[in-house]
């Protein structure tokens, strides 16, 4: 097998066209990475100034995360208790404007409007926090550091006991319907929480995010400011530094060129009643550019290694070079795996020169641009940036097994790109509707794109979760297995029909 | 390894066409074998089955007693070459050569070997693609001879090249074969092998019609023919033919003459003073003898049409 493996690559670097093309198909991703981060453009204003973007803060594990809600709250150091009812939620939506300049503003609280108590580092956005909460429709959570979210067991109206307790590190939710009979919701470890932190009431209401059909087949998605209104009682405050005044922020919020909060929320009080009213959320930022989009272009070079892939093949049929190849190799099963292996890792090795410096070049460019990349982890880096160089190495075992099947370049190739590239590209495009390009990216070879996903999708942010927006129905490395299957199926059955047949 | 090919029974039918019909034969070392037949005899089928391109219906093939594709490193066994322009033309002669023995364990330091054995060195790193037929055919034989096999099978080598390369070739299949290979030609052209093979194994329809020694066969076809030169063409034709010879006028002052032996023929000559310069047996060429044993083959006839 080794010298199969060695004569196979000979014979794939010694035509100089093959290897161009491989190199042309690094180069591609590299290209369209740097290109489309140069044409990218972005720009925020501040009132009728045009100002740079700001940039998301970074939640405790170094991701972007939205930390936008109103906090009514007090110091609390080392251990403590927080306990408030939150007696009804009301909220407001405005919609598109029905008679211009007149705004348009409908009752209504969107489903993951959310009130409720909050312990937190800090007033600074992206700091740590735990917080027990009702929403507008999905009841009692508990939610803490952006990403973690805990459905609680009871009916989801208000009215509803919340509290919270930190012991150490840790701290626990629970609810109760009368402030008597608590059930836990969940616990979060909070490491690193400093003794001094800030416990008290928020309020904060994503915006109102309605999903629409284009004409085209596809969706759109729109968002609307919606705001969320909680009136609560019985708060209490247990732990050493509390009992005094209650401190009022906006966290996250922006400032209007004349100063004043844009969209600000507030605090009404009457007695014991607080009526908390906030906007934005408190979430994982999923709104910005995403790492994959850096690695556009190998969708081209992957049109360009399916052809080189299917040529190292299909040519040794066309020019009768077959015959010589197995009577060099009589275990004549091996020769198709041979070329695949030889073909597929030249493949991932130039795939991935191209994917790993892609992304750091397209951040640098779009920095410069006012783009901004969402971080992901180090372990999502690697997946993404491996990931598709794997992509293009299955696809091109992919393609060569079709071209042994075939023996005639232009089928294979055909048959490669209507179900590899094809499937992918309506589902991006968005040009059919969202649960057909689902099915596509499930069942055809383009499931394998699923490796790129950078964002998980997040039950508890609302937003378009379609393939048009890089989020596919399989998990990465399934979909990713479900290329690999299909890959494997024609690779078996290659080596099987060129055992069996005569040559 | 011992040097022999051997083929037994094969049957090989391609849709209703038999291509192979029984086909049975040895070819031994030290000598270069033709394997000689009309168009569609079924000579690269056997050829390929030997190589285990193709699968016999029925019967074996064996390369030094074993099937070809349970041979490990087989081109260090068996040098074969097919057709000569199977050959990916932007690839250069010795990549081609160079990924054959890389497949063989083999390292580029006999690539270039072989590469002056044929003399194609000069050639060697241009693309293949702008190769004639018969420096193509020379590359062919440099990936035969690159394993240093025992047992060389060449299908059509002579097919386009000039009289100068027939002559080569020639003489280079002999060389092989006197190193104790086992040498197999094919050929639908009885004179290519004139002169160069020392055995022939003649097939028509898919079976052997007759395997037999070269000079075997050129004696068998002679008839015991004697070939008289003389200026006195008549009164020569006239003495024999009254001594009860059958006597056929050949080129110019050659007779030839059959029924009468060599001795008495000279005695005749002799005793009616007609002059002569030579009286010797006459030896047909390999064509004749050929045409001769395969005069009465249906499928020859159809093809020479």
């Amino acid at each position: 097998m080794t010298r199969l493996l060695r004569a196979e690559w000979t014979k794939l670097r010694t035509v100089r066209g093959w290897m161009a093309g491989l190199v042309l198909a690094a180069l591609l991703i590299v290209g369209f990475g740097a290109l489309f981060a140069a044409a990218g453009h972005s720009s925020c204003s501040r009132g009728p100034v045009e100002v740079p973007c700001p940039v998301p803060p970074l939640g405790p594990d170094g991701l972007a995360v939205e930390d936008r809600f109103y906090f009514v709250h007090q110091p609390l150091d080392g251990d403590g208790t927080i306990t408030a009812r939150v007696a009804s939620m009301s909220g407001q939506i405005r919609l598109p404007d029905a008679t211009p300049g007149v705004r348009n503003v409908v009752s209504g609280l969107v489903p993951w409007a959310k009130a409720g108590v909050m312990i937190k580092e800090s007033t600074e956005p992206g700091s740590p926090y735990a917080a027990v909460l009702l929403t507008g429709a999905h009841g009692v959570r508990m939610q803490y550091d952006y990403t973690e979210d805990l459905a609680g067991a009871g009916p989801s109206g208000a009215p509803r006991w919340l509290r919270l307790t930190r012991a150490g590190e840790t701290i626990t939710g629970e609810e109760s319907p009368d402030g008597a009979r608590w059930t836990r919701v969940g616990t979060a470890r909070l490491p690193g929480l400093p003794a001094r932190v800030r416990v008290g009431l928020f309020a904060a209401s994503p915006g109102d995010i309605r999903v629409t059909p284009n004409t085209l087949g596809g969706s759109a998605a729109s968002s609307r400011f919606a705001e969320a209104t909680a009136l609560m009682d019985g708060v209490s405050v247990r732990g050493a530094a509390t009992g005094g005044a209650w401190s009022r922020d906006d966290v996250g919020a922006e400032v209007n060129p004349d100063g004043s909060v844009h969209h600000p929320g507030g605090l009404v009080r009457n007695g014991e009643e607080f009526a908390v009213t906030g906007t934005g959320d408190i979430a994982p930022n999923t709104t910005q550019s995403t790492i994959e989009r850096s690695l556009i272009g190998s969708l081209v070079a992957l049109i360009v290694v399916i052809v080189v892939a299917v040529l190292f093949v299909s040519t040794e049929y066309r020019r009768g070079l077959i015959h010589t190849t197995l009577l060099a190799g009589p275990r004549r099963g091996r020769v198709p795996v041979a070329k695949a292996a030889v073909v597929g890792g030249v493949t991932f090795v130039l795939g991935l020169a191209a994917t790993a410096v892609t992304p750091a070049l397209a951040r640098r460019i779009g920095r410069g641009n006012g783009v901004y990349t969402l971080p992901v982890s180090t372990f999502t880096e690697l997946r993404v940036v491996v990931g598709v160089a794997a992509l293009l190495a299955v696809a091109a075992v992919f393609a060569l097994a079709l071209g042994t099947l075939f023996r005639r370049g232009s089928m294979a190739v055909v048959t490669a790109i209507v179900t590899l590239v094809v499937p992918y590209a309506l589902a991006i495009a968005s040009i059919v509707p969202d649960e057909a390009a689902r099915w596509l990216l499930r069942l055809t070879p383009a499931a394998g794109f699923a490796i790129q996903q950078s964002l998980p999708e997040y039950a508890h942010v609302t937003g378009l979760y379609a393939p048009a927006a890089g989020y596919f129905p399989l998990p990465p490395w399934a979909g990713f297995a479900v290329l690999c299957a299909y890959a494997a199926l024609a690779l078996g059955l290659a080596a099987y029909r060129i055992e069996r047949r005569d040559a | 390894m011992d040097a022999t090919i051997e083929v037994s029974g094969l049957r090989k039918r391609f849709g209703r066409t038999l291509a192979l019909d029984g086909m049975t034969f040895r070819v031994l070392p030290g000598r270069v074998t033709g394997f000689v037949g009309p168009n569609g005899a079924g000579k690269s089928t056997t050829m390929r089955v030997v190589l285990g391109l193709d699968a016999p219906d029925e019967g074996r093939a064996l390369v030094g007693g074993r099937p070809y594709r349970s041979l490990r490193d087989p081109l260090r066994h068996v040098g074969a070459l097919l057709d000569a322009g199977a050959l990916q033309p932007s690839r250069s002669g010795r990549d081609h050569l160079l990924w054959l023995a890389h497949s063989q364990g083999l390292g580029a330091g006999r690539v270039d070997e072989v590469l002056g054995l044929v003399g194609l060195a000069p050639a060697a790193r241009r693309r293949a693609g702008g190769y004639s037929l018969g420096m193509r055919q020379r590359l062919g034989i440099a990936a035969a001879l690159l394993g240093d096999p025992p047992v060389l099978m060449l299908d059509e080598p002579f097919n386009g090249l000039d009289p100068e390369g027939i002559v080569w070739i020639r003489g280079f299949l002999r060389e092989l074969a006197a190193e104790g290979r086992a040498v197999l030609v094919s050929s639908h052209l009885m004179s290519e092998l004139e002169d160069g093979a020392g055995h022939l194994v003649v097939v028509g329809r898919g079976r052997v019609v007759m395997d037999v020694g070269v000079a075997e066969l050129i004696a068998g076809a002679s008839h015991d023919r004697v070939t008289v030169r003389t200026s006195a063409r008549s009164q020569a034709m006239a003495a024999l033919a009254g001594a009860g010879a059958t006597v056929a006028a050949g080129d110019r002052e050659a007779l030839v003459v059959s029924g009468l032996p060599a001795d008495r023929i000279v005695a005749v000559l002799g005793a009616r003073a007609v002059p002569f310069s030579e009286v010797s047996a006459h030896r047909a060429t390999l064509e004749e003898a050929y045409l001769d044993l395969t005069r009465d083959a249906a499928e020859f006839r159809g093809a020479a049409r």
